[in-house]
């Protein structure tokens, strides 16, 4: 995984910088780092309550995804779209949706995100254009694209996010959708969430072009690659990427990550060498930003423990909340199978006949076996 | 009414929702310039244009899912699947999406998606564009699957597709495109979910959809002047929902069954009317439900092999005849109906 890492040191490819220069940045820097403590704890709170089982199902973390989910989402407008994948605890509360939802969600509770129907891998908020994380490998892809379609043919001036993992390049609809996003010249971001390994796939195990951005070539797309550990660089390329998107341009940004742990909280990881596993010990976008604020002067350490401190008391009461949720009722499971009500809809639980038993006749004195 | 072919009245419902409704649009492959494999979208894209008539690259999971997602932002597609076979290459957005999306996300989402589609063997297309796979979507909960056998229905179905807010299959048939019959001027929904009896009688229960409903209508027919026979027939219109309760009201009163379908027999649509009639009407029963499908094999192109494998009409009287002797009647003098093994 060297390669990884030279990857994102030496050859991000984004556009230039856009506002100020990162000097006079610094504000901007510390939120971006306070939303990362934030997705950091919250994202540890959810791995501790599944051990705990709370949580059930899979549970696949952002750890080591932190700089670049904020500073895909700082870009976004409030009225954009975002299509994201199973890998989406972070996205969900960096588009504004309340932890507490989204702890709620992954405790199965009425109060989630969801209502309790998604799980980890399927949160969804309309009010905050989040629509949608997906659990299939490539099933958003075509869905965004419908979505910036929709905008399109209502001449809307909302863009589309679509945010996909590494191995997903290599499904078909990854190729269908991009092909259409750009032949019908639709307000989409397509966003490559590289963080190296498809489950326990390397990127250059499974892709025979490893440099996926270059992948947009055969659409005729603009693409870049970004250091996905810098969230101001991921910021800016994402909002040049949004400003092309909104002019009709669509576009597949790579964000260089890594992974910190397994591919889910069940999942020890095991087929990373003693090396790597000692790289990423090393290799931490958010002690790495926590240090360079406080090396800077940008932060003291004081100011440290006071996010620390105000994002506990967020993750706490998020968990508190999800406790303290009611579980759906069991009535309540016919609910959502249809939008339409229409008749002959079958309601019928796993031991009930489809028919009522007719009455069996009762034996009379003389009958025999 | 207005007398027309099945085609005919598909293609003036997409228009007259397409006039009523600005969020009616279609996709799919060659349904623009080509104006469409069988000619339903014909004249559609001169009159409302490439927004509206939106020729697809040939990528169904691409561009069914990009349905999918338009109408999860309020549009109501109507896309084209030149043929059900062709829709294999979207299960992945159909049932892992379009069917998953208003219940996963806890009722957030609609999807008011139709897809069209036509299924049928029996024009020598061979393994791989004769199937009728319906049942891979009428086994699926949050999918709605529509099976329209005349043009009347075809008009009725569609509106109803269109304005519901779940997503729809709606299974067409290359033997039907050319059908005629009355349609009513009006534009009147049909209820999706509902079966119907579209001829009343006493002695046996013929169950059928799409073009078997056809061939049950006929055969009941000519049965009934060949032989007195008195067939009641039930086309089924909607496979999922299934209205059971029609299916098995029906065999309470005729005490007979033969479900007749285009489909392979094994695991098929007639295996879970035969399931449901057991439930509802075991102690109503004369003779065991009969099933007439196509034949176990991919579908061969050789006329005479394909004429074999496919349901016929004689295939269907046999298996009434033999139903019938089996409740005691006897149909002919000849008592053609005794069971053969």
């Amino acid at each position: 995984m060297a390669s990884q890492v030279r990857q994102r040191r030496s050859a991000p490819q984004a556009p230039p910088a856009q506002g100020p220069a990162p000097a006079d940045r610094g504000g901007q820097l510390s939120a971006f780092y306070r939303d990362m403590v934030l997705v950091r704890r919250f994202e540890e709170r959810a791995a501790r309550a599944y051990t705990e089982a709370l949580v059930g199902g899979y549970c696949h973390l952002n750890l080591g995804e932190e700089a670049a989910v904020v500073g895909l989402m700082s870009a976004l407008a409030p009225t954009d779209y975002l299509f994201t994948n199973y890998r989406e605890h972070g996205y969900a509360i960096m588009r504004g949706i309340e932890p507490n939802r989204v702890m709620a969600e992954l405790y199965g509770r009425v109060d989630g995100v969801s209502k309790g129907w998604g799980g980890s891998m399927h949160m969804f908020d309309i009010t905050h254009r989040l629509l949608g994380g997906y659990g299939i490998v490539g099933g958003q892809l075509p869905l965004a694209t419908g979505a910036a379609l929709a905008i399109d043919y209502r001449d809307g001036d909302e863009v589309v996010m679509c945010t996909l993992g590494d191995g997903t390049t290599a499904i078909g609809a990854f190729h269908e959708s991009l092909n259409i996003a750009a032949l019908w010249h639709l307000p989409i971001v397509f966003v490559i969430i590289n963080n190296g390994l498809g489950m326990g796939t390397t990127v250059a195990r499974s892709s025979a072009e490893p440099d996926l951005y270059k992948r947009a070539a055969a659409y005729r797309m603009e693409s870049a690659r970004v250091d996905g550990f810098d969230p101001l660089a991921v910021h800016d390329a994402a909002a040049t990427a949004i400003a092309a998107a909104r002019g009709g341009r669509p576009y597949l940004l790579e964000v260089i990550t890594e992974r910190l742990r397994g591919h889910s909280v069940v999942d020890p990881a095991r087929y990373r060498t003693t090396e790597e596993a000692e790289r990423l010990s090393h290799e931490d976008p958010v002690a790495l930003l926590g240090a360079k604020l406080t090396a800077d002067g940008v932060l003291d350490p004081a100011a440290v423990t006071a996010i620390e401190e105000e994002v506990a008391g967020i993750v706490t009461a998020a968990a508190d909340f999800a406790a303290a949720s009611p579980r759906p009722e069991a009535s309540t499971l016919f609910d959502y199978t249809y939008a339409t009500p229409v008749p002959n809809d079958s309601r019928r639980l796993p031991g009930q006949p489809l028919f009522a038993p007719l009455p069996v006749p009762a034996l009379g004195p003389g009958a025999s076996a | 009414m207005t007398i027309m072919t099945y085609r005919q009245a598909l293609h003036d419902t997409l228009r007259a929702e397409m006039l009523r409704d600005d969020n009616v649009f279609l996709m799919g492959e060659e349904i623009g310039v080509f104006e469409g494999s069988y000619k339903i979208t014909a004249g559609l894209l001169k009159e409302f244009g490439e927004k509206r008539v939106r020729d697809t690259p040939i990528a169904e999971e691409g561009f069914a899912g990009a349905a999918i997602g338009a109408a999860m932002l309020g549009l109501r597609p109507v896309i084209e699947m030149m043929t059900i076979n062709f829709s294999m290459l979207a299960l992945d957005q159909i049932i892992n999406h379009a069917a998953k999306i208003y219940g996963m996300f806890g009722g957030q989402a609609k999807v008011p998606l139709v897809i069209r589609t036509p299924g049928g063997g029996g024009q020598q297309l061979g393994a791989t564009h004769s199937q009728n796979i319906e049942l891979f979507y009428a086994f699926v909960p949050g999918l709605k699957v529509v099976a329209p056998s005349t043009p009347a229905d075809a008009k009725a179905l569609l509106l109803a597709a269109i304005r519901d807010d779940d997503p729809v299959l709606f299974l067409e048939n290359l033997a039907l495109y050319n059908t005629k019959g009355e349609v009513p001027d009006a534009d009147v929904p049909a209820e999706i979910g509902r079966a119907r009896v579209t001829r009343p009688g006493k002695d046996l229960t013929l169950i059928g959809y799409s073009r078997m409903a056809h061939v049950a209508a006929e055969v009941a027919g000519s049965l009934a002047e060949s032989d007195g026979l008195d067939i009641e027939v039930v086309d089924l219109r909607s496979l999922r929902p299934l209205d059971r309760e029609t299916i098995v009201a029906s065999v309470r009163k005729t005490h007979a069954a033969v479900v007749v379908e285009d489909d392979w027999l094994t695991y098929g649509i007639g295996a879970e009317i035969a399931a449901s009639i057991s439930d509802g009407a075991f102690d109503y029963l004369d003779a065991p439900v009969r099933r007439v499908a196509m034949a176990e094999v991919p579908m061969p192109y050789s006329k005479t092999l394909e004429t074999a494998a496919l349901p016929s009409r004689d295939d269907v009287i046999g298996a009434i005849r033999q139903t019938l002797a089996a409740v005691g009647h006897r149909t002919t003098p000849l008592a053609l109906g005794v069971p053969q093994s």
